[in-house]
């Protein structure tokens, strides 16, 4: 059985907004019933704002959590605002999804995106690209930007969140191809949200390579305690430990160092052994 | 809250008869059979009298019965026997719907340089025999098919198979975890070699299994080790677990009976409720050729794990062959072998039955299940649509 969070649990067994919205004036219709889940989002945008968003899903339970969701985060909230959210919103919202089920969320913002798009009056660009996994109907387009959007790495992450892959598995040649040509682009078109996991290596990465071994010249060395949200946690080593200068130092160097490597808001923080 | 399990072809609840047998060989006559003492001998003899029991459901030999360790390394070890035993043939011919345990080792051996044939079934989940019998090769070196579906319950014709294989001098092993105890068995009559069973699928516990090998075949063991069971698998002997598959035998043998008429009576009565209480559902697979504990039926416009989900809210226990549950992103491979259109497959439910369960569970799932499925079809943007085009056609 998969592990969901008790907001997932939450909202698929006390859906919000289930039904039809029935003077919407932005509808979208994703997915289909072959693939496994669909959804149908229909908006009533009025004076710039969602006035009301209801759902109908055919699909697991966090396909229907993750709709019920999106209808909660949009509704009374600027359309600019609401634009912004991304499948991983919809995720963290819910406490997070198994990796398997990530594509439920990205379903939430294909159809978010569709209805926003439909409201403008807009047709949306269909996604024209290629088709890649014929099992699941998912184009290349589809997959660049699941894999630039989640920082995807791997053809299972890619599966995870798009489907693609998923069936009988002829295309995953395509989408490793696919994946390497996103990271091999220059500069990244969105900056991917940090992972705590993914943060903490980083952190330990840099002062591996960047900062011990200038404190280490000195005869001092530097310990990575612990990582709370941006807080770096830090215990000094050797002279650092003794050195009137060091506050100087973490702040100066080993904390600069970080925020241009990993994350600009970092801030180092020293322990007392 | 009480517990309504229906998933038997997942595992059964140990039989308290057999829990009682075991008990004491954890920690009164812990001993090793293989020991020289008499406290050793002593479990060894109780081993020889689980043999006999487990022989005399089959009504084999007790010489025939290989204790292994589950359903899934009895497969393996026949299979691979077979290819090892038979090793001038590069063949196999087995079914699109058999269990991993023989599905997945099919997939491998056809990255070894083996050649894999998997006969296709018909809507009902029937065998096409025409196909069987063009497949059979003089390069074949096994035939493999499952006895009964683990998901549908639907029987192959595993005799009159196993024969056709035997004329042309070519191996046949079967999978029947799903079979033992629920339909008679008679090996000394049978064409067939070989044959799997599992242990927990009759109220032993799990982690202890038996292939069947018939007298007088040639066999190559898969592990390689002591001389436990007479060199045919090495390892030492989880001695509760068979004891206890042979107290569980014993007793699948006096309950066949009820197995074919009491707990029959249940599923149809859960399977007759439902799909004339719930529109637009429908039964997977062939209804009299069939396991009598299994039901597999189908909701349309609806998806199956949030239907299992639903149904454990009651204590409700079922499977699904919908993608969400397999941990795959396809339906189950049996429904689609069958040709279940995808808008079927991802609401199918099994349900499978045991002696344990009672008429008042049964009322219970049909005062609940439909309003579910209810539930679930008025949050799907598929249902209204859906209904209407079905009742205008």
């Amino acid at each position: 059985m998969w592990e969901y969070t008790d907001k997932v649990k939450e909202h698929f067994l006390n859906p919000r907004n289930v039904g039809e919205v029935e003077d919407a004036n932005g509808v979208a219709e994703v997915g289909s019933m072959a693939c496994g889940d669909a959804l149908k989002l229909t908006i009533k945008v009025e004076d710039g704002k969602v006035k009301d968003a209801k759902f109908q899903t055919f699909g697991c339970a966090s396909a229907i959590a993750s709709a019920s969701a999106l209808t909660e985060m949009i509704k009374g909230k600027p359309i600019e605002e609401v634009e912004k959210i991304t499948n991983q919103d919809i995720a963290d919202f819910l406490g997070g999804l198994p990796k398997e089920k990530m594509h439920c969320s990205v379903l939430g913002r294909q159809a978010l995106e569709k209805a926003v798009a439909d409201y403008r009056g807009i047709a949306l660009k269909e996604e024209e690209g290629r088709i890649i996994c014929e099992c699941f109907g998912v184009t290349d387009r589809e997959i660049e930007r699941a894999v630039r959007e989640n920082n995807l790495a791997t053809v299972e992450e890619v599966t995870n969140y798009t489907k693609a892959g998923g069936g009988c598995e002829k295309c995953h040649d395509a989408i490793r191809e696919i994946i390497a040509g996103v990271r091999a682009e220059a500069t990244p078109v969105s900056r991917p949200k940090l992972s705590n996991i993914r943060k903490i290596k980083m952190i330990e990465e840099t002062l591996e390579r960047e900062i011990r071994p200038s404190l280490k010249h000195d005869g001092g060395d530097i310990e990575l305690i612990d990582v709370i949200g941006n807080r770096v946690l830090v215990a000094t080593r050797g002279t650092c430990a003794v050195c009137k200068a060091s506050e100087q130092t973490l702040k100066n160097f080993v904390e600069a160092k970080l925020r241009e490597l990993v994350w600009p808001e970092l801030v180092v923080e020293e322990v007392t052994p | 809250m009480k517990t309504i399990y229906l998933d038997n072809n997942a595992t059964t609840r140990t039989a308290p008869e057999v829990l009682e047998a075991i008990t004491p060989y954890f920690h009164v006559y812990y001993g090793n059979p293989s020991s020289a003492h008499t406290f050793g001998g002593k479990v060894a003899r109780k081993i020889q009298e689980a043999r006999e029991r487990v022989a005399a459901l089959l009504e084999a030999e007790p010489e025939e019965i290989i204790f292994t360790s589950c359903g899934t390394e009895s497969d393996n070890t026949a299979v691979l026997s077979a290819l090892e035993t038979r090793s001038d043939r590069r063949h196999i011919v087995t079914s699109r719907v058999e269990h991993p345990a023989v599905r997945s080792l099919c997939t491998h051996l056809t990255g070894k340089g083996y050649r894999v044939t998997e006969i296709p079934v018909d809507g009902q989940g029937h065998l096409d025999m025409e196909r069987y019998q063009q497949s059979l090769t003089p390069d074949t070196a096994l035939v493999t098919l499952m006895w009964a579906n683990n998901e549908t319950g639907v029987l192959f014709p595993v005799e009159k198979a196993a024969r056709m294989a035997h004329e042309r001098g070519i191996l046949f092993h079967t999978d029947a975890v799903q079979v033992v105890g629920k339909i008679p068995i008679r090996m000394g009559e049978s064409a067939v070699d070989m044959l799997s069973l599992s242990g927990h699928k009759l109220h032993a516990p799990k982690g202890v299994g038996v292939l069947y090998v018939r007298k007088g075949n040639t066999f190559s063991p898969l592990m390689i080790g002591g001389h436990q069971e007479r060199g045919r698998r090495g390892g030492t002997e989880n001695t509760p677990g068979i004891i206890g598959l042979g107290k569980a035998c014993e007793l699948a043998a006096l309950r066949m009976d009820e197995e074919n008429t009491r707990v029959k009576t249940l599923r149809d009565k859960l399977e007759n409720g439902l799909i004339s209480s719930v529109p637009n559902s429908r039964v997977n697979g062939d209804r009299t050729d069939r396991l009598p504990n299994t039901s597999n039926i189908s909701f349309e416009f609806v998806e199956g794990e949030a239907i299992l989900l639903m149904m454990d809210e009651f204590g409700i226990c079922a499977s699904s062959g919908s993608a969400c549950t397999s941990g795959s992103l396809q339906p189950s491979h049996v429904l689609r072998a069958m040709g279940v259109p995808f808008t079927m497959a991802h609401g199918s439910i099994r349900f499978s039955l045991s002696i344990y369960n009672t008429e008042e569970e049964i009322d219970f799932v049909l005062d609940k299940v439909p309003a579910v499925i209810e539930r679930l079809r008025g949050m799907s943007p598929y249902w209204k649509a859906g209904a209407r085009a079905c009742a205008a056609s």
